[in-house]
Order: C-alpha cells, then sequence, then structure tokens
C-alpha cells in the first residue's frame, strides 16, 4: 500500500504492507537510522518517537496509524542537537554504548514538553518504558533536570540565572 | 612490559605533509602471536597483545588519533587516546578520534577482560610521548637550536632561551623523517603535570548519539543491500528435516530462502565456538518483510541429542544436589586438612548456593553486514575480538585472512557476547550465497535463545569456625557443567578467596553434561563466585558472633604475598582492606541506627586486577519489596583514573547492572530449550527500580592503572543479599530474588 507520511515536517511517501511497523519504515525504507529496533514488543522503548507529540513505540505503530499524524524523530528533534534535553545528554555525558538513548532522549523531551519542572517521581513514571542495559539512569535523571533548566533558560521572558530561575517558577507552569 | 621493549616505532610521511606514527610489534613477536587466535580467555593473561596507535598532525596542527579497538560503550574509543594526546602534549581540544578498521598494524584489536586499560598504559603513552621527541628534533634543526633548549607545550614547540614557538603542525613533516627514537628510552611524563590523564573528557561520539546519527553496527547501510533473518532449532544442534520454503520464498519482499547445512569445526577461535550452526536463510527487501516471512515458516526439526529430560533447569537442581551428597569427582585444591578441621571445630556452617544461566541481552541485538564480491569479503561487525571473526570466517569461507576486510563498528553493549562469532559467520555466508550485501540482524527472541550464557552453578560449602570465632575450614563442592576433563567455557573454577587465608581449605569439582552455549559476561565467573563467597563469608561472621567487616578485615590481617597471575590470586590483602575500610567509613557502617526493615551489607571482592568494596543500605517490606537506597563503591584500580567522569558512569552503571541480573534475571532450560524469549520474561531493571544514591570512590594507590569494564559489579551483589539478610534474617543462597517471592518496590 502507498502511504504518505509527514516526518520531522517533511513529506515522505512509501510503499509498505499496511501492517509495516513504523520502526522499520524508518529504518529500512527512509534510512533513517537514529530510531533503534531493541525488542519489537514495545518492552525497551530503544524505538521511542513521537507521534502528534507524545511519545510511542515505533516496533508497535503501524504505518498506517502513523501515517494519520506528525512523526518526530531523533533527526527532527532540533537541527543541530541543540534541543535541551540534547545539550543537557551532552553535558553529563550520558551515555555508555549510547544504544537506548535516541529512545531516551525522545522520552525525556516528551515529558518536559507536559512538565517543565518534573520531580523524580515524574521522571519515574515518563522513563519507566525505557531500558538501559548499560545502566545510564543515575545520569538519565540527572540531565533530565539540567535539561529542565536550560528550557527554562532559554524561554522567552525566563533568561535568569538557574537559581534565580527555580525559585520564580513555582507558578508559571 | 614485555612486549613494549619487543617493539619499535615506525614514522611515515603521508602525502599530505602529516606524519603518521605507530606502534608496530616485530616480526618475531607477530610470529610468537598466532594471528587471530586467541587461545587462554580474554583478559586472563596469556594472550599477547599488541598495543598500537597512529597519530596524524594536519598542517593546521589539528590531531587525529587513531581508536583500534572496538568501542562497546566502556569507553575505549576516548580514553586510550587520552593516554597518547598527555604524553605528545596536545591540547584535548586539538585532538579527533578516528576509529580504525582490523588491521595488523594496531596489533591486538581486542575488547574484554578490562583489559584495555592495563595493556594500553605504558605503550600508549610511550606513542605519544615518542612523537613529542621527534617534534622537539624537528623544531630544534628548524631553528638551529640544541634540543635540551626546547620544551613543548599544547602543540607547540618553545625554544626556551629565545622564546621562539612552532607548532606541531609546521613541524610534523620534518619530524616524520627523523629516526625512531627507542620508546624505551623515552621519558614519560611526571603525572603531577598531566593535563588531559585524571581528568573528565567526554565521550568522542557523544554529540552523534544524541542526533541519531552515530552509526552502530546495526545501522549500516549499503548500495543494493538486502536483508536477513536466520532460523535456527531452538535446541542447540538440531537440524532441519522439512521447512516450507517454497511457500516462504513467494511472500512479499523475499528474495530466496534455503536452508545452510552448518559447518563445525572452525578451530579453536572460541573453544566453544561451534561453528555456522544449521539454519534457515530468509533473505529480504526489508527486515521486516524477512521477519514476517518467518513468522510463516514452518520447520520440522530434528532435535538432536540435546533434546532430553535431563537437559532442564529443575533436572539440573535434583542431580545437582545428588551429586553434592556423594565423593566429589575430583579435587581442584587443596591445603592442609579440610575433613580433619572440620570435625574439630567449634561450629560448622552449611551453605547450598545456586545461581542461574544469564542472557547477555545487550540492547542492540547481534547483527552484522557482509558483502561478497570477486573472491572478497568485507564485513561491518561488532565483534569484540574481530581478529578472530576474520580467522574463523576465513576457515569458514576457504579464502586467506588477506581477502577480508572488518570494519569496526560501534556497538550496543557487548558485556562479552560479542566474542561470540556466530553472528558474524552467519552473516558471511548468507552474503557470499547471496552475491549481494547483506545485513543479517536477530531478533530480540533469536539473541535469548541463542546465547553464550552465563553458565549457572551450584556450590555446597563448609566452614569451619574456632571456639574464638576464628574461621580454620573452608570446603566447597563446585556442581558445574562439563564432560570429562573439560568444563563448559567460563563455567569453571580456581581457587579463591578465603584460599591462603585459612588453613584447611578444598575446592572439589563435580560436572553435568550441558547442551548450550556458555561464554564470557560481564566479569566471567566472578559475577556468580563473589555472590556465593561473600554471601557465605557473611554467614560466617554472623555465626562466629562478629561484625561482618570486622570479620573480613580479621581474615585479611594474615597477609600472604600478592600471587599475580591466577584467579583470586592477585588479590592484594593491604588494597582490600583498605577499600573495606573506606567503604565501612563512608557508608558509616556501625555507626547509625536504622529504621526496622532497613539494614546494611557489605561485600568486597577482587577482579580483573581491581579491589572493590561495596555497602548496599536495602530496606525491606513486610511483602518483600526492595528497595536498594543507597550505595557505596570503593576501588581501587590504581594510581590512575584516566577518565573520571566515565569511570564514573560505568560504575554506577556496573551497580545497576548487576542489581539487574540480581533481582530477576534467569534463563532457564527445558529439553535443551530456552524458554525466555524477550524482555517480559528476561526483565531489565527499570529507572524507578535503580537505587537513586550510588557513590563512586577511588581509592588511589602506588600501582599500575587496571581496567574497570567489571570489577565493580560482582561484589553488589552479595551487598544486597547481606543487607537483606541484615534487614530480615532471610539468607538469600538462590538467585535471582524473585525466586523467593521478592520485588522491587
Amino acid at each position: 500500500m502507498h502511504f504518505k507520511l509527514i516526518v520531522n515536517g517533511k513529506t515522505a511517501q512509501v510503499d509498505a504492507p499496511a501492517d509495516m511497523p513504523l520502526l522499520w519504515v524508518l529504518r529500512d525504507l527512509l534510512q533513517m537510522h537514529g530510531t533503534k529496533y531493541g525488542c519489537g514488543i514495545g518492552e525497551c522503548g530503544a524505538c521511542t518517537v513521537h507521534l502528534n507529540g507524545e511519545p510511542v513505540r515505533s516496533c508497535s505503530t503501524t504505518v498506517a496509524e502513523a501515517s494519520k499524524g506528525h512523526i518526530t524523530t531523533i533527526e527532527g528533534l532540533s537541527a543541530d542537537g541543540s534541543h535541551p534535553v540534547q545539550m543537557a545528554w551532552k553535558e553529563i555525558d550520558v551515555p555508555q554504548c549510547g544504544y537506548c538513548q535516541c529512545g531516551q532522549i525522545m522520552s525525556a523531551a516528551a515529558l518536559l514538553a507536559h512538565k517543565p519542572h518534573p520531580t523524580d517521581k515524574d521522571i519515574d513514571a515518563a522513563m519507566d518504558g525505557n531500558l538501559c542495559r548499560c545502566g545510564t539512569y543515575t545520569r538519565i535523571r540527572q540531565a533530565i533536570h539540567r535539561a529542565a533548566e536550560l528550557k527554562a533558560q532559554h524561554s522567552p521572558g525566563t533568561a535568569k540565572p538557574a537559581a534565580a530561575h527555580k525559585a520564580s517558577n513555582g507558578g508559571s507552569k | 612490559m614485555a612486549l613494549d621493549r619487543r617493539s619499535f616505532l615506525k614514522v611515515t610521511a603521508l602525502a599530505g605533509g602529516g606524519m603518521l606514527l605507530g606502534l608496530y610489534p616485530d616480526a618475531q613477536a607477530q610470529e610468537a602471536a598466532p594471528r587471530g587466535r586467541q587461545r587462554s580467555g580474554p583478559g586472563f593473561g596469556g594472550s599477547p597483545l599488541a598495543p598500537q596507535a597512529f597519530i596524524r598532525i594536519a598542517p593546521d596542527g589539528i590531531v587525529t588519533i587513531m581508536a583500534a579497538r572496538p568501542e562497546i560503550g566502556q569507553g575505549v574509543k576516548t580514553m586510550l587516546p587520552m593516554l597518547i594526546a598527555e604524553e605528545l602534549d596536545v591540547e584535548w581540544k586539538q585532538v579527533r578520534v578516528e576509529q580504525g578498521d582490523l588491521d595488523a598494524k594496531y596489533g591486538m584489536q581486542f575488547t574484554g577482560g578490562s583489559f584495555a586499560t592495563p595493556s594500553s598504559w605504558d605503550p600508549l603513552r610511550r606513542v605519544g610521548a615518542s612523537a613529542r621527541h621527534l617534534l622537539v628534533l624537528a623544531c630544534a634543526q628548524s631553528l638551529g637550536v640544541a634540543p635540551e633548549e626546547c620544551t613543548t607545550s599544547t602543540g607547540k614547540v618553545l625554544h626556551v632561551p629565545s622564546g621562539r614557538s612552532v607548532g606541531y603542525g609546521e613541524l610534523a613533516t620534518k619530524a616524520a623523517a627523523l629516526p625512531m627514537p627507542d620508546p624505551d628510552a623515552i621519558k614519560l611524563k611526571d603525572p603531577k603535570d598531566y593535563k588531559i590523564i585524571g581528568h573528565t573528557v567526554h565521550g568522542v561520539d557523544v554529540p552523534d548519539i544524541v542526533t541519531g546519527k552515530q552509526q552502530f553496527g546495526i545501522d549500516v547501510s549499503l548500495p543494493g543491500m538486502l536483508y536477513a533473518v536466520y532460523q535456527k532449532c531452538p535446541v542447540f544442534g538440531g537440524t532441519v528435516a522439512s521447512a516450507n520454503l517454497a511457500e516462504i520464498k513467494k511472500l512479499p519482499g523475499i528474495r530466496d530462502a534455503f536452508i545452510v547445512k552448518g559447518v563445525e569445526e572452525l578451530g579453536d577461535v572460541l573453544p566453544s565456538d561451534p561453528g555456522l550452526e544449521q539454519g534457515i536463510a530468509i533473505v529480504a527487501t526489508s527486515w521486516w518483510y524477512a521477519q514476517s516471512a518467518r513468522n510463516k515458516l514452518k520447520v520440522k526439526w530434528n532435535e538432536g541429542h540435546w533434546s532430553t529430560a535431563e537437559q532442564s533447569s529443575k533436572a539440573f537442581e535434583k542431580r545437582a544436589i545428588e551429586l553434592s551428597k556423594k565423593a566429589p569427582e575430583k579435587t581442584l585444591h587443596q591445603d592442609g586438612d579440610v575433613k580433619a578441621a572440620l570435625s574439630g571445630a567449634a561450629k560448622v556452617v552449611e551453605g547450598a548456593y545456586s545461581y542461574p544461566f544469564l542472557a547477555h541481552a545487550t540492547l542492540e541485538p547481534q547483527n552484522c553486514t557482509a558483502h561478497y564480491h570477486d573472491g572478497k569479503l568485507e564485513m561491518w561487525s561488532t565483534s569484540q575480538m574481530p581478529q578472530g571473526t576474520r580467522s574463523a570466517v576465513a576457515h569458514l569461507l576457504g579464502i586467506p585472512e588477506t581477502s577480508i576486510t572488518i570494519h569496526i563498528m560501534r556497538a550496543g553493549g557487548a558485556f562479552g557476547r560479542r566474542f561470540g562469532n556466530d553472528f558474524n559467520l552467519e552473516a558471511a555466508w548468507i552474503a557470499k550465497a547471496m552475491n549481494a550485501p547483506v545485513k543479517l540482524v536477530w531478533s530480540r527472541e533469536d539473541d535469548i535463545a541463542h546465547d553464550y550464557y552465563r553458565a549457572g552453578g551450584f556450590q555446597f560449602l563448609k566452614g569451619g569456625l574456632d571456639k574464638s570465632g576464628k574461621l580454620i575450614a573452608w570446603d566447597t563442592h563446585f556442581v558445574t557443567f562439563g564432560e570429562g576433563n573439560r568444563t563448559a567455557m567460563a563455567a569453571n573454577m580456581d581457587a579463591e578467596f578465603p584460599v591462603r587465608y585459612v588453613s584447611n581449605y578444598a575446592l572439589h569439582q563435580s560436572l553435568m553434561p550441558l547442551g548450550v552455549r556458555t561464554g564470557y559476561w560481564r566479569a566471567p565467573g566472578s559475577n556468580a563466585y563473589a555472590h556465593v563467597i561473600e554471601s557465605f563469608i557473611d554467614e560466617l561472621a554472623h555465626a562466629a558472633g562478629k561484625d561482618p567487616v570486622a570479620f573480613r578485615l580479621g581474615l585479611l590481617s594474615t597477609a600472604p604475598p600478592p600471587q599475580p597471575g591466577q584467579r583470586g590470586g592477585g588479590l592484594d590483602p593491604v588494597r582490600m582492606r583498605a577499600v573495606i575500610e573506606l567503604a565501612a567509613e563512608k557508608s558509616g557502617w556501625g555507626k547509625r541506627a536504622l529504621p526496622k526493615g532497613t539494614g546494611l551489607g557489605i561485600a568486597a571482592y577482587f577482579s580483573h586486577m581491581g579491589h572493590f568494596a561495596e555497602v548496599a543500605q536495602v530496606r525491606v517490606t513486610p511483602q518483600k519489596h526492595i528497595k536498594v537506597e543507597h550505595v557505596w563503591v570503593v576501588g581501587d584500580i590504581g594510581s590512575q583514573v584516566i577518565n573520571p567522569g566515565a569511570a564514573e558512569n560505568m560504575v554506577q552503571g556496573a551497580i545497576i547492572d548487576g542489581l539487574s541480573a540480581l533481582m530477576g534475571q534467569e534463563a532457564t532450560l527445558d529439553h535443551g530449550r530456552i524458554q525466555q524469549s524477550n524482555f517480559h520474561d528476561y526483565p531489565l531493571i527499570r529507572m524507578h527500580q535503580a537505587p537513586p544514591k550510588i557513590e563512586v570512590i577511588f581509592n588511589k594507590t602506588n600501582h599500575s592503572p587496571t581496567g574497570l569494564g567489571e570489577p565493580a559489579l560482582p561484589p553488589i551483589l552479595p551487598a544486597v543479599c547481606n543487607a537483606i539478610f541484615a534487614a530480615t534474617g532471610d539468607r538469600v543462597r538462590s538467585l535471582p530474588l524473585t525466586k523467593h517471592g521478592y520485588s522491587w518496590e
């Protein structure tokens, strides 16, 4: 079947069976390899992308479903690695092997879009579907908090030092 | 190092005016090391490694350093070039790192056994220092001054009396034409002058990882490439009786489907390397087509002789208990008279311990891309031992090693799994059959079902204490897997601590046949034995009425000299006591009142040349929910922690990885088949289950730096089990914890 997908703001045409998972459309048909295969059953989160801004497991999302919305992959999160989550990941030097990190970053970016200042509990809930075999969880948590700070600093009208910002943003959500 | 003395540096002028500098093993050393073969276990010594590196200096002063070893998440692609850059005396921001292909000019390109650091520490610093030496000579000649009047700083040579300076980029061509110095005669920096070593450097690939640009093995893509899956019998060694291949070939996107007969005995690349196993290859225009077709595959297998009731986890347990009641088949080590000491002991403690088979479950499933054309094979592989891969593939295809090119790809984890060549052999064979580039990707189900598992095992222990509570006898009956004189890979055991610290010690062994492959899993052997030994020492401490920290320090207070080269034999009691004392101090051992249901546990273990003591604070609810609230890790890996930030990350990861195995991981067998298939029944620890606090402390001592990929992992399992005992009085002797009704809070 023929599908028209909107991936990272651009239109892509693919011929694929309707039940083909978005993961393999991205990887094998569109040659976008940032989205990773880890389990194929939605258990590991390595394949996380955004569909209409919501994090979804692309291994368990068919091309037919995906064609109904806007898809954002790690390649489209920012043009140059300047998304606050990517910046924080670099600053904290999160990855070990790095294989799960695109999925982790996509889950974290979706979390921050909804909750600019997540608590540890919010992070636990949002990141529960993303496995890291190297065990970088300590740094992932640290980097999400840091990304929240960076995001707040770069938001219009809130360009304040991190400490001052923390004190002032309580009711600004 | 002996290897270093047998080596010489060679400099080649490059067309672009740069300089290429590498450390070559001499011809004699090359001959002494059978190429491509790793005859003894990686990391356990005895295998000559030929460390080597390249430096290329462009006219603009940018320095390119080649990373020769496979990067599997352990950080060598950043850390090893740091050694060169330090002695070359450049700023890290001037450095670019490139991954080298498999090439004899790099020497042994293998990663494992926490061996990259100890085997590279001296040779790679000498590579950098030799290059610096030549640049100084080149500058002195250009300026017509004495080299002794010159020094270097951040990529420049300075003539001190005149204040003139020349950048390395301008000197590179001239330096390349100079005769090589004797690397052993080169003076290395005083560690107090280090500007790179000991200072955190971020991973060189991280900017590409966070944008999805980083290419892992699984991401290789070539023009005209096909995608393959490979279906094997769920029972090892099974063969195809019949399959609906005609039907499969008609499915969408399928290019071919065929039986691969398999080839055994490819030589001793790995003692347990089974060669190319028989299976069915399905090749398609996308991996999804291949995988979908596989789901429609109907195969009748001849399951072979391993499909028996004996090849079941329950049967192993029953048989092990039977064997424990009989005289052991073999005594591996004996000091004193254990029997007499036990019968004269004031107290005898007994413990029956066991641990399961484990899969590696690297998050990037096994894969390899291969392209056979004109009698030559090009491969893109995540192998941890590419020389071995080339050798095995050459044997398999009957082509010379010189006809095989291997591109070393960043791996999404390895943990020892990628020593196995199965996926490389399969890809090479299928690519040759298809005469096209082929990417073979295993499904997660393939990965769990066809691993080189961490061997499960059983240990039956007896310990004797005298009236004063002193340990006077230790007896282990180790029931493991193997037949005759051969134990399964990495399922063997040598005399371990407290051997040499107790006057009566015996280690016996009995074997059971095993029909699955076993292999290296992060901290081989140690990852299981630490739990047994350090839990039993805790049992003995409590039986003796002594504090577990004091009991351990007491055991270590008689200080026999360390004997490097044997497992456990290199344990240095002075270093071990120091890490235990520091871990106790940092965790407030014995000084803090803890709430009911919360306990502290300690364990200390020496492996892969590292001494580690770990304390875990664990909360256990009446419903057996567990929270590891805080972990203190104290490690001694020598005088330098080369990249401290990465080292902390690695140790925290090792703790979390160890907890992952401890709680719920178990690969079980039934009639020779592995019963788990994916992360729903082979669970990895998740973020909210991981300890919120893991403090990492390095106790620096005056010893040459050693590796870190492995030694932090083994002690965390017994540390947590000992904490559970402290909190509840429940002694867990068999793993994983889920067997006993525990779960994460």
